[in-house]
């Protein structure tokens, strides 16, 4: 530290924690000074969530030590965080939709006597906690409206509100706070947290988007794999500097690469949009290429993939697969064999509580048998095939999906797509929360896939991967898909400083 | 200005132009019968049972919960009161007997859903039928005759008098409670914080665990209240009595504005509900029509009822 004038607000030391065989984090450290804006930097799946955890009290370390001003500091519920001080506004604004605006801010210290709520001190108090977090002269908000009806710039500075008044608060932590807001409303989110830092607060601020950290923040602590990388001063270093610290990763796994020769065109969007995300999308898809998408949380990829596949609406553009023109439901992608893996592998991707044979022959029970009817003997025998061939390690086709580990199910999602007869596929995080080991299968399959002249267009955040599987990436940043350039002109650094350009 | 524009986004205002509007309607068709003032009296006092089980239900669906045991629950306490004024109690103290009969019933229900983190829906699901056993169970299966002690005088309006009978002021304090309760005290916000956002609410320190547990008490003893009018109207404690009647009771606080995933109600709105239930019934049979029109009628009000709310909610 640079500085040893002001003695640290909060220090943490050598925090670790482990979910099963995965180190989210392994000896990290972090200090904050009292009225500085520290900004948390690292890639998706550095560990920042897992340390905000910890930090509000959601989460405990397995080892490692805190101080608060000069205490030991280890909340066990967020509740006691905040009573020490410790506030925490979450990326979702966190609201009962069905109180109104004052109500939601002095939730669960509602002023009052003999069990009634006292109206008028709860106005005045909410006031008062607003005026706070609106810059000056600004009109208050109507404190009796529906907390569910504001728009989401109001909603986040309704939690800042909340987070503010419920206890003294001496730490802040903002997680990726803009990424629902518009510029006008962000513009507003700054200038509430300069007049913040002014009264002492220490912010502790994550964002993606480094132009924002630059303007803002002070100080900066870098993850990286879940390991503590570099703290420092933000005046004096370069964007460059940052990206190389959060980027430079040293990974060498296999990826595959056989022989491609591209084939004819199967998709192509013409600024396309969706109903909020994307904004605007182009791009051409041949057989017998795999074409990345790069981009940060919440930049609309996941949202273009199921427009493509019909689950969103198109709102305008054009989109062709194949020889049809215009959008279509998933039932008619998929007669046409286009097939999506989604990134929600519990929540859509698997049906969890049926056997591994039903979730590999679900798309397309026709194979089963006729007139409708299914034959168990052939369901298994067809699944028992895909299971062997994928390596899929489990103990036969009647196993629950829900009993396999992630990289196991996601084989799985894979073998209902080549069972259903996709040659266009469109994949989402295909490898988060999987292995290294079934990484490895994975892209092996898709290699595969597109050297038998299959079409893949891939999300993915993590940037060694679209690097080592891609024949072209393209970025997509605030709703709007970037030029697709070859892999081969890409590397991490360039891609992450487009994405959070 | 704006009090005028939220006055037209309270949730229960259609289904009280309904009311209206089928009221006229039904005054129209069947002028000489369904629009004397002794039918108007009939109808309030047939809607009291549902009307004070439907506050409680309308504390219990705010929170995000269900109770399918209330028509077990009113027929358990109907023998219990009966019983307690055949062992030689007063009326006051089997009125108590009867209206904490719901109330432990209650607990029990909240602390099943508190405790083991079942859903509510299974819970009572579950309750519904041991609080049935139980009742047939007291009552060896038979109809328990008992005298009533006065307790009858509850739900009777006096021949030639228009004064309302003591059950329908009941209703009318319990809505009262209920919509204070809900809109100005703490708990009440609390409950309506739990069944808007469960997780949030307990970020603020409200426990979840307590709600709950208070909640479906205080619903029970209305139920319990409920079921000392039902004794009242039937003069006997009858373990078969009120089957199915929490799907009514249910129907009261969904047309009134209440949403099954929490967080929206009002006991004001239930109340609308109920009587609205009461008027289909009424009168259809000052229609002369047979029961099966009223059943087919009912329903079809209630899923209008909810596309309503529904267009509302996403014009918003």
């Amino acid at each position: 530290m640079s500085d040893g004038a002001a003695p640290a607000l909060l220090v943490a030391l050598g925090l670790s924690k482990s979910f099963g065989a995965t180190k989210a984090l392994a000896d990290v450290q972090l200090a904050l000074q009292p009225g500085e804006v520290h900004a948390l930097l690292g890639e998706n799946g550095a560990g920042k969530s897992t340390l905000l955890k910890i930090l509000a009290g959601t989460q405990k370390a397995d080892s490692g030590t805190m101080e608060l001003a000069g205490l030991a500091y280890a909340p066990s519920t967020p509740q006691e965080a905040q009573a020490l001080g410790v506030a925490f506004v979450s990326q979702e604004p966190a609201l009962c939709p069905d109180l109104s605006v004052a109500e939601n801010i002095l939730l669960g210290a509602l002023p009052g006597r003999f069990g009634f709520v006292d109206r008028k001190e709860q106005w005045r108090r909410a006031g008062a906690a607003l005026a706070r977090v609106l810059p000056e002269g600004a009109p208050l908000p109507d404190l009796a409206q529906r907390a569910g009806d504001l728009g989401q710039g109001d909603r986040q500075l309704l939690c800042l509100a909340r987070a503010l008044a419920q206890a003294q608060c001496r730490i802040l932590i903002l997680d990726e706070p803009t990424s629902t807001l518009n510029s006008s409303e962000a513009e507003r989110l700054f200038s509430v947290v300069r007049e913040l830092k002014k009264g002492g607060i220490a912010i502790l601020y994550v964002s993606h988007f480094l132009e924002e950290v630059e303007r803002i923040a002070d100080r900066y602590t870098v993850l990286r794999d879940g390991k503590f990388v570099h703290t420092g001063e933000l005046a004096g270093t370069t964007r460059s500097e940052l990206v190389k610290r959060m980027a430079g990763r040293d990974v060498h796994e296999l990826f595959p690469r056989s022989a491609r020769t591209p084939g004819e065109v199967v998709l192509e969007l013409s600024e396309l949009s969706g109903k909020k995300l994307p904004i605007s999308a182009s791009l051409t898809l041949r057989r017998g290429e795999v074409l990345g998408i790069a981009g940060l949380l919440g930049s609309g990829r996941s949202e273009l993939l199921r427009a493509i596949f019909g689950l969103d609406a198109v709102k305008r553009g054009t989109l062709r697969v194949k020889a049809l023109v215009g959008p279509a439901t998933p039932r008619r992608r998929l007669a046409q064999g286009v097939g999506l893996l989604s990134e929600d592998r519990k929540g859509e991707g698997l049906a969890e509580a049926l056997s591994l044979g039903d979730n590999i022959t679900l798309s397309k029970l026709e194979s089963l048998g006729s007139f409708g009817l299914v034959s168990p003997a052939r369901r298994d025998a067809i699944a028992r095939g895909y299971l062997s061939r994928l390596g899929v390690r489990a103990r036969g086709p009647e196993q629950l999906a829900r009993d396999l580990s992630g990289g196991n199910q996601q084989k799985l999602c894979f073998a209902r797509l080549l069972h259903h007869g996709t040659d266009v596929l469109l994949l989402d995080e295909p490898t988060r929360g999987v292995d290294v080991g079934s990484r490895a299968d994975l892209y092996r399959i898709i290699d595969e896939l597109a050297a038998r002249g299959n079409a893949v267009l891939m999300v993915s955040s993590y940037l060694p991967e679209l690097l080592g599987v891609c024949d072209r990436i393209a970025v997509m940043v605030r709703g709007r898909l970037g030029a697709a350039r070859p892999a081969s002109e890409r590397s991490e650094h360039d891609l992450l400083l487009e994405a959070t350009g | 200005m704006i009090e005028i524009r939220r006055l037209f986004r309270t949730p229960w205002l259609g289904p009280l132009l309904a009311l209206c509007l089928l009221y006229v309607l039904f005054t129209a068709l069947a002028p000489d019968t369904f629009a004397r003032q002794s039918n108007l009296l009939t109808m309030l006092r047939q809607t009291a049972v549902v009307g004070i089980a439907a506050v409680g239900m309308t504390f219990t669906i705010v929170l995000g919960g269900i109770d399918l045991s209330v028509g077990s629950a009113v027929a358990l306490t109907t023998v219990m009161v009966a019983e307690s004024l055949r062992a030689g109690m007063g009326p006051v103290s089997a009125a108590a007997i009867g209206v904490l009969t719901g109330g432990v019933l209650g607990l029990c229900n909240g602390g099943l859903v508190a405790g083991l983190k079942i859903s509510p829906f299974i819970v009572t699901l579950g309750t519904m039928s041991v609080v049935r056993g139980v009742a047939k169970g007291i009552a060896d299966e038979q109809k328990i005759d008992a005298d009533p002690r006065g307790l009858d005088a509850l739900m009777r309006s006096h021949s030639g008098s228009l004064a309302l009978p003591p059950g329908v002021w009941l209703m009318l304090a319990a809505t009262l409670f209920g919509l204070g309760l809900l809109t100005y005290s703490k708990l009440g916000r609390q409950i309506v914080a739990v069944g808007s956002n469960a997780e949030t609410a307990r970020l603020c320190g409200i426990s979840l665990p307590k709600t709950t547990l208070i909640v479906y008490g205080l619903s029970g003893l209305l139920v319990g209240l409920a079921g000392v009018l039902e004794f009242s109207t039937l003069t006997v404690g009858d373990p078969t009595d009120s089957v199915g009647l929490e799907l009514e009771v249910i129907a009261a606080v969904v047309i009134g504005g209440g949403s099954l995933s929490g967080g929206q109600g009002s006991a004001s709105g239930t109340l609308v509900g109920a009587l609205l239930l009461t008027v289909i019934k009424a009168g259809c049979t000052h229609l002369g029509f047979p029961n099966w029109v009223q059943e087919i009628f009912t329903g079809f009000i209630i899923v209008v009822a909810m596309s309503i709310d529904r267009l509302r909610k996403r014009a918003r």
